[in-house]
């Protein structure tokens, strides 16, 4: 293994997918995804002058639908999924912070 | 005519610069959402436009909007950007009002980028990128007084998530509040021309962010800049500007710095306060989305766009100043042309009207939201009647009033209203009845100093206008009553 995530970057991507690791977990995570980005960097070794960058495996562009309205979801059926339910809304804990 | 405002003074002391960028986020008006086909409605009952695509479950896919993404290259192009290929990332955070814990929007590859806005008053400022993204729901906070940090819960409404945006974002070129107001104005008017949005801030389809900072004056570094949040104004984004820009200097002045940080501005007291701290929470690992293929817009679909675009704000303006031949100001011009009235008030001139008397009548009595009654002929005449000295000013401004309302042609509005210009003789037979009755502001009026003088010809004024019931010409009135003081 190369190094190429330290154990404190490990632990920040773990706290930003709300995701919480021991130590000894923490280091066995940033070996396992310093091993993943060194499969990735396999690619530096090949020269890629004359290939254009790709966005995405599919040869399409321009993949688009017309403005036409479609129907909704019932309401009372969306709602039945949710663990809790106020006045035609999803009720959620109190959230801390205001929206990123 | 601009609103009144506080903030006109200079927002900083003479030997600091400000410096502004803002970022708009636009609704866009089109029937549906961004990725899927449920309405894009503003006022709804609370998830009644939903559907597996907005409300993120798992195995749904997005499709973009065509109308969306056409509507987006048109303000790009409205902006003098260069439009591009783009591609669609997904912005990761945790936060209820994006139940996909992403938001989809465009990061190193927008659709629009490099353009400018030229402000009424000659001042451009550059436009960084246009890009195309979707809006989250809407969170209510339930209990703890409204105040989010003390709230019991929170209602998620998912009808807002999905609807398409645009988030203009300038560069740092702004230097005043006054301009930070007139580029939000500019642009609400090209978005109007074109169409695309309705704009509207008090409604929240208009959301304008403030990324402020001060420097000492002449430099050219760029210092620790603030984001303001919560502006939902013209009147509070100035206000925002100016304490902010304060509290930097004084910071500055202070030996200290500010911290890179959002703020929320707090109407009611007047002031910004702290929110999150950008340094920890701005990490949301964007990444190309693989449900959605990238966007390429052929050389021929962006000629259509600029063939197809309306006349521009900026070239309605100066259309409005060339036919009225100087004599339209810059204020009314601005104001005609903000409120799509610049047609009406070139179609008046060219039946006839004075162009002057035309364009102020339009701008200052006629702030209606639908005016298609009044007709350029309707108007003109109208203008002719007031020019003429048929009808006064007040009386001018009722009829084209009623004009709005329906009422018809200018003069059998006057004749029913029983409006007529009163004959000059009969004016003065009024002021010379007024002046008897009221001999001694009369000789304190032509006795007394200027200050003295204007008080009581409001007065004398006053007592034509009711003598009267005001038909009499309130400038006619002066006259005489100047002519009969002997100055």
């Amino acid at each position: 293994m190369s190094g190429r995530i330290t154990r404190d970057e490990a632990a920040h991507v773990a706290r930003l997918a709300r995701l919480r690791f021991s130590d000894e977990e923490l280091d066995e995570l940033a070996a396992q995804l310093s091993a993943v980005l060194d499969h990735a960097a396999d690619v530096e070794a090949l020269d890629v002058t004359d290939i254009a960058p790709t966005s995405h495996p599919h040869p399409l562009v321009n993949v688009t639908r017309a403005d036409e309205v479609r129907p909704s979801l019932d309401r009372d059926e969306v709602l039945a999924q949710a663990p809790s339910v106020d006045d035609g809304q999803f009720r959620v804990p109190p959230i801390l912070g205001e929206a990123p | 005519m601009s609103p009144a405002v506080p903030g006109r003074e200079p927002a900083v002391p003479e030997d600091w610069e400000l410096v502004v960028g803002l970022e708009v986020h636009v609704e866009l008006s089109t029937a549906t959402k961004l990725f899927c086909g449920c309405a894009n409605r503003f006022g709804d009952e609370p998830n009644t436009n939903v559907c597996p695509v907005c409300l993120g479950l798992p195995g749904s896919l997005p499709v973009a909007n065509a109308a969306a993404v056409d509507f987006a290259m048109r303000l790009g192009r409205a902006l003098g950007c260069e439009v591009r290929g783009a591609v669609f990332a997904r912005k990761n955070y945790f936060y209820p009002d994006m139940p996909k814990d992403y938001q989809i929007s465009q990061y190193d590859q927008p659709t629009n980028t490099d353009g400018r806005l030229e402000l009424p008053d000659g001042h451009t400022v550059g436009i960084e990128r246009a890009h195309i993204e979707e809006d989250t729901g809407k969170t209510t906070h339930i209990g703890g007084g409204g105040r989010i940090h003390d709230a019991d819960y929170a209602l998620v409404d998912y009808n807002r998530a999905g609807v398409p945006l645009v988030e203009i974002v300038s560069r740092p070129d702004i230097r005043t509040a006054e301009q930070a107001r007139a580029y939000v104005r500019e642009l609400r008017a090209i978005l109007l021309a074109i169409g695309v949005s309705d704009a509207r801030m008090e409604e929240g389809s208009m959301r304008v962010d403030a990324n402020v900072s001060v420097r000492p004056a002449g430099a050219d570094e760029l210092r620790t800049r603030c984001e303001i949040k919560n502006l939902s104004s013209l009147r509070a984004l100035g206000r925002a500007i100016v304490y902010e820009a304060q509290r930097h200097v004084d910071l500055w002045c202070g030996g200290e710095r500010p911290r890179q940080e959002t703020r929320h501005w707090d109407e009611a007291n007047g002031r910004t306060t702290p929110g999150r701290s950008k340094e920890d929470a701005d990490d949301y690992r964007y990444f190309q989305d693989p449900d959605l293929v990238p966007l390429a817009p052929a050389a021929e679909t962006v000629a259509a766009i600029d063939a197809a675009l309306p006349p521009l704000p900026a070239a309605r303006r100066a259309d409005l100043a060339a036919d009225g031949g100087g004599a339209v100001s810059a204020e009314d011009a601005a104001l005609l042309v903000e409120r799509g009235q610049d047609g009406l008030v070139r179609a008046a001139m060219a039946a006839g009207a004075d162009p002057g008397v035309a364009a102020t009548r339009v701008a200052n009595d006629l702030a209606v939201d639908d005016w298609s009654p009044v007709t350029p002929e309707g108007l003109a005449a109208l203008v002719a009647m007031e020019t003429s000295g048929r009808l006064t000013a007040t009386q001018s401004k009722q009829v084209l009033a009623e004009m709005a309302e329906g009422g018809g042609f200018p003069d059998a509005i006057a004749e029913r209203r029983g409006f007529q210009a009163m004959a000059r003789d009969d004016l003065a037979a009024v002021v010379d009845q007024v002046i008897s009755e009221n001999a001694e502001a009369w000789s304190r009026f032509c006795g007394g100093d200027e200050v003295e003088r204007k008080k009581l010809a409001g007065f004398l004024t006053g007592q034509v206008m009711r003598a009267t019931r005001g038909q009499a010409d309130g400038a006619a009135v002066n006259r005489l009553l100047g002519e009969r003081a002997g100055s």
